[in-house]
């Protein structure tokens, strides 16, 4: 295990993910989800949605880390936030 | 078709593929996450970085064109590709011992191993030995891969097209094979013309197909690596250095575990999201199509 | 949009009555461009195989042959470069590992790719298109990404250098593969047949093997020759998980170059040798190719 060099936040990071789709199997199981069309283009599932939010969170994360001297906070909050609206309204 | 049982125990049978898989992606995807955020110099002598090999990567100017150079290759072969495999799937025999001959040859490039395609090329273009680059030179042409930029993208694209054409070509002849003969009487009696055949009847049955070979030819092209490393090494200077071949310098060449890391990650991203576009479109098409397939 | 079957009748009635065109003149417009047809494919495959027939001829020449002058084919046909390969261990042991590790890939990838496509064709499960479209992803990610942890996972683990180790890497995106094109075949396969045979009293393997596997044989033979084909030209993972024991053949044909320059003769006879198992493997599915390029889904 030692070659994969692992540090806490990336861990933190990888936990976050395992729990947000163990968290999303149990959901899915407790209650189906049902496929509907919100702001998006598309008609999306609450899987659908994660996805999407999670892709653009990363390119958020990219955009503030390469080209604007914000905090990496900043873009986290942002995402969140993001996260949740696409969750909600998508 | 669509008739599918919801089952969960249907996760019993993906269970030995997903292991398998999840071995040779996931780890190494956690690896390369751990790499991107530190400075690794040896098993014991590592320092956390944060964000700081994303925040140079995405400023390096060589990268930044490497990046667009791939993204207008890419662009290039594609508008190349796709209406000459058309064009050759349309005037393929479709039956007889031709049509088994024809395929096979067709076939060829595709299963010639990359770096022998890169080497095929190599001396086919060379001046003093090579059938092409000896014949445009007694016309008189001054052509030159090792020096001139110019040549050396037009015989990558020239490679590319050889190379990856027949893959558009097979995939839209198995598409038009599957059109009824009844549709094709129907237009004769009808009298259309061959556009009209080709845009009412021929065109509407590929649009399948064609997403996958644009989906396929975009992503084999995203990540060319040994056909121009073996013909042009990249140069002259580094007018031919796609994205693979820089990251694999950088990772393999100087060891630069960090950037590279974060710049694989980077190159991944892009890479998802147009890969989640296209497939995103394959499903709506399948989707939205009436359910005898009206075209 | 498109030209239903009713048109036809309606059509028969026009023909009679308006047809401006003899039908010997038709027969005629069509036999042009039918030639024309024939005559630019003729073009195309001889300019394609133009590179081929280049090397083929390279081949058979010696070295002083291919350096000193401009010839269109052999003028002293030798075989020398070919039986240079044969009688070298170093360099035909390099065809025998890239053969290995690709028959290798194939078994793993087919024995865990027929269940889980027949679980993607046959069922909705719980994140099964998420799954899909996952699995999609890594045929899509650049081999350049993993080269370095999976350098260090193979060591890790004390498979460097061995010829499984090439063989589970290319499962990354050859798995992945399979299970698109088997997943196409099985739908086609009508899903009446499965609940027959379960009526009748078959278990699950029994059925899956006897029954369902000779049932898209073809699918699985086309699905066996892109395995073989994408792992057989693939390069550069299986020249980093390599270094001396399992070296493919494409990392051997790079000792052609010496410092006394390249050895042209042999390079392009390795470079035809490559060729010849693809080719073999293609006769044997001519029939299914087609079909197997769309993925199964025409």
């Amino acid at each position: 295990m030692s070659w994969m060099v692992w540090t806490m936040p990336t861990a933190i990071f990888f936990s976050s993910i395992a729990a947000m789709l163990a968290g999303m199997t149990i959901w899915e199981i407790l209650s189906p989800t049902i496929e509907r069309k919100g702001f998006l283009p598309i008609s999306t599932t609450r899987g659908d949605r994660l996805f999407i939010g999670l892709l653009s969170a990363a390119f958020i994360h990219l955009g503030v880390i390469g080209f604007t001297s914000l905090s990496i906070w900043i873009a986290l909050a942002v995402s969140a936030i993001w996260l949740l609206i696409l969750m909600r309204w998508g | 078709m669509n008739n599918k049982v919801p089952n969960n125990r249907a996760w019993l049978l993906v269970l030995p593929m997903l292991v398998l898989v999840a071995f040779s992606a996931i780890i190494p995807l956690m690896t390369v996450v751990n790499y991107s955020v530190q400075d690794v110099l040896g098993p014991n002598a590592r320092f956390f970085t944060g964000t700081e090999w994303f925040e140079s990567m995405l400023n390096d100017n060589a990268l930044q064109a490497a990046f667009l150079r791939q993204i207008s290759f890419s662009l290039i072969i594609l508008a190349i590709q796709i209406p000459l495999g058309i064009g050759i799937a349309l005037i393929m025999p479709k039956r007889g011992w031709q049509a088994s001959a024809v395929l096979i040859l067709i076939t060829l490039p595709l299963l010639i191993p990359w770096n022998v395609v890169g080497s095929i090329w190599q001396i086919f273009t060379r001046g003093d030995i090579g059938l092409m680059g000896w014949g445009l030179r007694e016309l008189g042409v001054d052509y030159n891969i090792t020096r001139n930029a110019g040549d050396a993208w037009v015989t990558i694209v020239l490679m590319d097209v050889w190379h990856w054409t027949p893959l558009v070509a097979m995939l839209c002849y198995s598409g038009l094979r599957s059109i009824p003969e009844a549709y094709y009487q129907a237009a004769r009696i009808d009298r259309a013309s061959k556009w009209a055949v080709f845009r009412y009847i021929q065109l509407p049955k590929l649009t399948n197909v064609l997403v996958i070979a644009v989906l396929l030819r975009f992503m084999h092209s995203f990540m060319i690596y040994a056909e121009p490393f073996v013909l042009t090494g990249g140069g002259p200077g580094s007018a031919t250095t796609f994205l693979s071949q820089s990251l694999t310098t950088m990772a393999v060449g100087q060891q630069d575990l960090g950037p590279s890391a974060a710049f694989s990650l980077i190159y991944f991203l892009v890479i998802l999201l147009v890969s989640w576009v296209f497939y995103t479109t394959i499903m709506h098409m399948q989707k939205d199509k009436p359910p005898h397939g009206g075209a | 949009m498109s030209y239903r079957l009713e048109n036809t009748q309606r059509g028969e009635k026009y023909k009679t009555v308006f047809s401006k065109v003899s039908p010997a003149q038709r027969r005629n417009r069509t036999a042009r461009s039918r030639w024309r047809a024939n005559f630019l494919l003729g073009l195309y495959l001889i300019l394609m195989i133009l590179p081929i027939y280049w090397l083929i001829n390279m081949s058979l020449q010696t070295n002083s042959e291919i350096l000193g002058s401009m010839t269109l084919w052999p003028q002293n046909l030798t075989f020398d470069n070919y039986i240079g390969i044969f009688t070298n261990s170093s360099w035909y042991m390099g065809y025998i590992n890239s053969m290995l590790y690709v028959v290798m890939n194939m078994l793993i990838t087919i024995c865990v790719a027929l269940p889980a496509a027949y679980a993607f064709s046959r069922f909705t499960f719980i994140g099964d298109k998420h799954l899909f479209f996952w699995l999609l992803t890594n045929l899509m990610a650049p081999p350049a990404v993993f080269l370095l942890p999976y350098f260090q996972l193979y060591y890790s683990v004390g498979l460097f250098d061995t010829h499984i180790a090439v063989a589970l890497a290319h499962c990354l995106f050859n798995i992945p593969l399979a299970i698109w094109i088997l997943e196409g075949f099985m739908s086609s396969v009508p899903k009446e047949i499965d609940e027959t045979a379960y009526i009748d009293g078959y278990s699950f393997p029994r059925f899956f093997i006897k029954i369902f596997i000779p049932m898209i044989r073809s699918g699985i033979g086309v699905t066996l020759f892109f395995l073989f084909m994408f792992s057989w030209v693939e390069l550069l993972l299986a020249r980093t998980l390599t270094a001396t024991n399992a070296q493919p053949i494409g990392m051997i044909m790079t000792r052609t170059s010496t410092a006394s320059g390249i050895d042209w003769g042999t390079l392009a006879a390795a470079g035809v040798l490559t060729i010849i198992p693809g080719i073999l493997v293609v006769y044997f599915v001519r029939n299914h190719i087609a079909k197997g390029f769309a993925l199964g889904r025409t």
